[in-house]
């Protein structure tokens, strides 16, 4: 049975990429713990916009954990801390004790310019796909699909890698402000398959110099993003872009 | 009256597709250059028609409202996708599941273009595949199949329960390299407010920048609308908090007409409904009734005591359980279409076995499933999904039965099209969910990922040509022309209107209220009383929004009105269901009619008096009733029958 809880919440505000921004407080009251972090932070705006007050402004959208629109900063972790990995908007506020203080933070990097408040612009992520993030094929009339086979163990591997979301959580944690994780896990996903490996080497190339161009930071192996993946990217496919990215660069 | 030309070829429904495409006029790569073509959507039809559009040589602007394309619905979809293969060996064909498609819909899609969408469904796959989609595979390296509800085969391919995810990202790459090319410029969060119509033919869109919150004006030869469906009428749903029908509702006020607005998926197995505080549904995938049992107690008091949380699920033996799909319906059992599992739950909770603390949820049950298979294949196949229901409700499945209960999930109606997916503008075309045409009244699973990717793939960019092939002398057009200013000037005196309000009440506060009248009189079982009730509520509602509505006064990012700005078409949308589900005097798939149903509760169809797709028509004003056309449907290759799930 859900129980209320009642807190204090530090959400922070920031009126475009120049604005200094800082945080506004408010307690709230009587939230049963069933409710999700997401429905929350829709109660506190009634309550602004009841008050004729402007509302906190945060992406979001399918709210069952898959599309990657949320983004918050919450405690110092990137979605909030739980047990297995889950996205801000599969965050219940049973996670939090009676009487605690809730900091909301957007996602700090310097490839990702706050729009308003905790909305953050990403759109760096599609400019890295768009440099190399697929296989060159066209719509029309491919071999039969089982024409390709791919051993049982690949494939559940390459879907694995393929589960990334592109929150950014990874960014957000990370020190340095490196996409490695974001990156490595696409091109693993298709170093993995056969279909991936004609390109293999161009997509290394390209994705990475794209991400170096747009100001993300290196990896420095510190493993924080790994620890914040909301599905549970493994940093073995850093190693692997490594891999795939010195033997392009060998071959030049 | 309006004629109304669905334009279906010539010949045995077999060749149609193949005739069409002999046949249609296409245009040469030198002109494809000077043809531009705007695309409203990044899910899986706006996505793989963008991108097949631009690879194909045309210039196209690709929008979505989200910070990417590839946050586009779509990508929620969880079980999978269906497909003609027959690599199972289990006797699938197209016919089979153009068959069972129809069937599904209970006989009120149109047979051809139905059928296109069968034969179409084997390219998928092999497109996909070569894209690099991680689909699950067997041992041996084939492509592994399951089973979903409806049907006998098992023809549906998925990649864990994120096969929506996996298919989307697949389009999003192949939209992506265009965008690379050069050949899609892409619009992320910009909204379409109203389409630009010059000379009778769509030549543009006026589209608000959510960011900036200015509106900007697009020309093009051709619009494809690929905005999803109408859910979010009902407040409560499975999809993502910003699906909305403003999109097609524009075209509909501009005269695009709304086909069978009543035919509304309710999926059985959502996660029930907590609290007033909620702001969606969660849907478990269909694909755990391949090994989940439904179930409630067979005795009222067993009942009670679960409604007063005094006993569990598992604490009930084996002998008092009524496992009342299995019970009803022998043949199909638990597999047993969308629209009657979810019936059959009501229908059970409504007598009073309900088994949560609101008398509003059955049984989903994996013990058996674990004792047969063994734990750790139930966690291979569905783990994911069971870690989402115990992060959400605190209960893990292993250890005790789920709880579901249906909810809006998705709406077989949209804009009418004719076979080569235009509307009866020309120049407008609608594709995916946005589009009526494929589901009837009610959908398969599986089959939405199908169907938006057969759209976008395979038929739009076909078809898009036939109309295009007469354009190629038309220069691209000016956006000083009148006919932008005047659609500009008129969005923008709406945002003013809306703004200059000053009420007291939130959107969310009436979108609330606009979705308990529309589940409580247009949901699962509807009545003409209560139709006729929805729709004097639903004034009141209008009246309450367009006098008591507040929206802060911000510069640049403006939530509050991007919401406004959809409720506005929600409620639209909704007086358009209750139209429809009035004026359909029978029951049939997702639209059930109490005063038309079997003895033993079953849905009964009035093939003599209902056999059409209703078109629904614009009058110039929201106050205004619409006025309703009807395409008589005609079936040659299936003989139209009681739907029969029982043996």
């Amino acid at each position: 049975m859900a129980k209320n809880i009642s807190f204090t919440i530090k959400y922070w505000k920031q009126n475009g990429p120049k604005d200094a921004g800082h945080f506004e407080e408010r307690h709230m009251k009587d939230i049963p713990d069933d409710t999700s972090f997401l429905e929350m932070l829709d109660i506190l705006n009634e309550e602004l916009i009841e008050e004729g007050k402007e509302p906190f402004v945060f992406d979001h959208d399918c709210r069952e954990g898959i599309c990657g629109m949320c983004s918050l900063y919450i405690n110092g972790t990137p979605h909030g801390k739980t047990e297995r990995g889950a996205t801000t908007c599969q965050l219940y506020m049973r996670r939090f004790e009676d009487g605690c203080t809730i900091t909301v933070e957007p996602w700090r990097s310097a490839a990702f310019p706050v729009i308003k408040d905790c909305m953050v612009d990403r759109s760096a992520f599609d400019k890295i796909q768009a440099a190399g993030g697929y296989i060159s094929v066209r719509t029309g009339a491919p071999q039969d699909a089982n024409a390709i086979l791919i051993p049982k163990e690949n494939a559940d591997e390459a879907m694995d890698c393929a589960t990334c979301i592109g929150c950014g959580a990874c960014v957000a944690a990370c020190k340095n402000g490196s996409a490695m994780l974001f990156v490595s896990s696409k091109v693993s996903q298709y170093a993995l398959l056969p279909q991936g490996r004609p390109e293999a080497a161009r997509r290394a190339k390209a994705m990475v110099a794209k991400m170096d161009e747009l100001g993300f930071g290196n990896c420095t192996n510190t493993r924080a993003c790994e620890a914040v993946c909301p599905k549970n990217e493994s940093i073995s496919n850093i190693a692997r872009l490594n891999r795939e990215f010195i033997k392009a660069k060998l071959a030049d | 009256m309006a004629t109304i030309n669905s334009k279906i070829p010539e010949g045995p429904i077999s060749q149609k597709w193949t005739n069409y495409k002999a046949h249609q006029k296409l245009v040469n790569p030198a002109n494809k250059r000077k043809l531009d073509i705007i695309v409203v959507g990044t899910g899986l039809a706006g996505a793989s028609a963008a991108a097949s559009l631009g690879e194909m040589g045309f210039k196209v602007f690709n929008f979505c409202i989200q910070d990417s394309p590839r946050r586009a619905h779509s990508i929620a979809a969880q079980g999978g996708i269906n497909a003609a293969k027959n690599y199972q060996n289990d006797g699938d064909s197209v016919y089979r599941l153009f068959y069972d498609t129809v069937k599904g819909g209970d006989y009120r899609a149109r047979e051809a273009n139905v059928y296109r969408l069968a034969e179409v469904s084997a390219n998928i796959i092999d497109q996909c595949v070569a894209q690099g989609v991680p689909f699950a595979r067997e041992y041996g390296g084939l492509l592994a199949n399951r089973s979903f509800g409806g049907v006998q085969v098992s023809r549906t391919f998925y990649a864990k329960g994120q096969t929506g995810q996996q298919l989307l990202l697949g389009a999003y790459s192949a939209l992506m390299r265009q965008v690379h090319e050069g050949t899609v410029k892409l619009f992320c969060r910009y909204e379409m407010q109203d389409v630009v119509i010059i000379d009778g033919r769509a030549r543009g869109i006026i589209a608000r920048n959510l960011v900036n919150g200015k509106l900007e004006r697009f020309a093009a030869h051709a619009v494809v609308l690929a905005t999803g469906g109408y859910g979010n009428t009902y407040f409560l749903s499975t999809n993502a908090m910003g699906c909305n029908c403003t999109a097609a509702i524009a075209a509909y006020r501009k005269g695009a007409w709304f086909a069978n607005p009543a035919f509304v998926q309710i999926h059985p197995t959502c996660i029930p409904v907590h609290g007033d505080k909620q702001s969606k549904l969660t849907l478990m995938s269909e694909s755990l009734r391949n090994d989940g049992r439904i179930w409630v107690p067979k005795k009222l008091e067993d009942a009670k005591k679960l409604q007063r949380g005094e006993i569990q699920g598992r604490d009930i033996p084996e002998e008092d359980r009524d496992y009342y799909l299995e019970r009803r319906y022998p043949a199909f059992g638990n597999l047993v279409p969308r629209d009657v599992a979810s019936r059959a739950a009501k229908e059970r909770c409504d007598k009073g076995f309900g088994v949560n603390n609101t008398g509003l949820a059955v049984f989903l049950d994996f013990s058996e499933a674990i004792q047969r298979l063994g734990r750790d294949a139930v966690e291979q196949r569905y783990g994911n999904l069971f870690d989402m229901y115990e992060e959400i409700t605190d209960v893990s499945p292993y250890d005790n039965p789920m709880m579901i209960y249906p909810a809006i999930h998705y709406t077989m109606g949209g804009l009418w099209v004719d076979y080569e997916l235009s509307t009866n503008i020309p120049g407008l075309f609608a594709i995916g969910e946005c589009n009526f045409s494929d589901h009837g009244a009610n959908r398969l699973g599986a089959s939405a990922l199908m169907q938006g990717l057969a759209d976008g793939y395979f038929v739009l960019p076909y078809t898009i040509q036939n109309y295009l092939s007469d354009q190629i002398t038309v220069p691209r057009f000016s956006t000083d022309l009148p006919e932008f200013v005047e659609t500009e000037k008129a969005v923008k005196a709406r945002i003013d209107h809306l703004l200059g309000i000053k009420g007291k009440r939130s959107v969310d506060s009436i979108h609330k209220e606009l979705g308990h009248v529309m589940w409580e009189y247009v949901g699962m079982a509807r009545t003409k009383e209560g139709l006729e009730k929805a729709l004097e509520l639903l004034k009141g509602i209008r009246k309450e929004f367009e006098t008591n509505l507040f929206i802060p006064h911000i510069e640049g990012v403006n939530v509050e009105l991007d919401k406004a700005l959809r409720l506005n078409d929600f409620i639209t949308m909704g007086q358009l269901i209750a139209y429809d589900a009035l004026n359909r005097n029978e029951s049939c798939g997702g639209h059930f009619r109490e005063e038309y149903q079997t003895e033993d509760g079953e849905a009964k169809r009035d093939d003599a008096n209902c056999f059409y797709v209703s078109c629904w028509e614009y009058q110039g004003s929201d106050e205004k009733a619409p006025v309703m056309y009807k395409e008589p449907l005609k079936y040659e290759a299936i003989e139209v029958k009681t739907r029969n799930y029982k043996n």
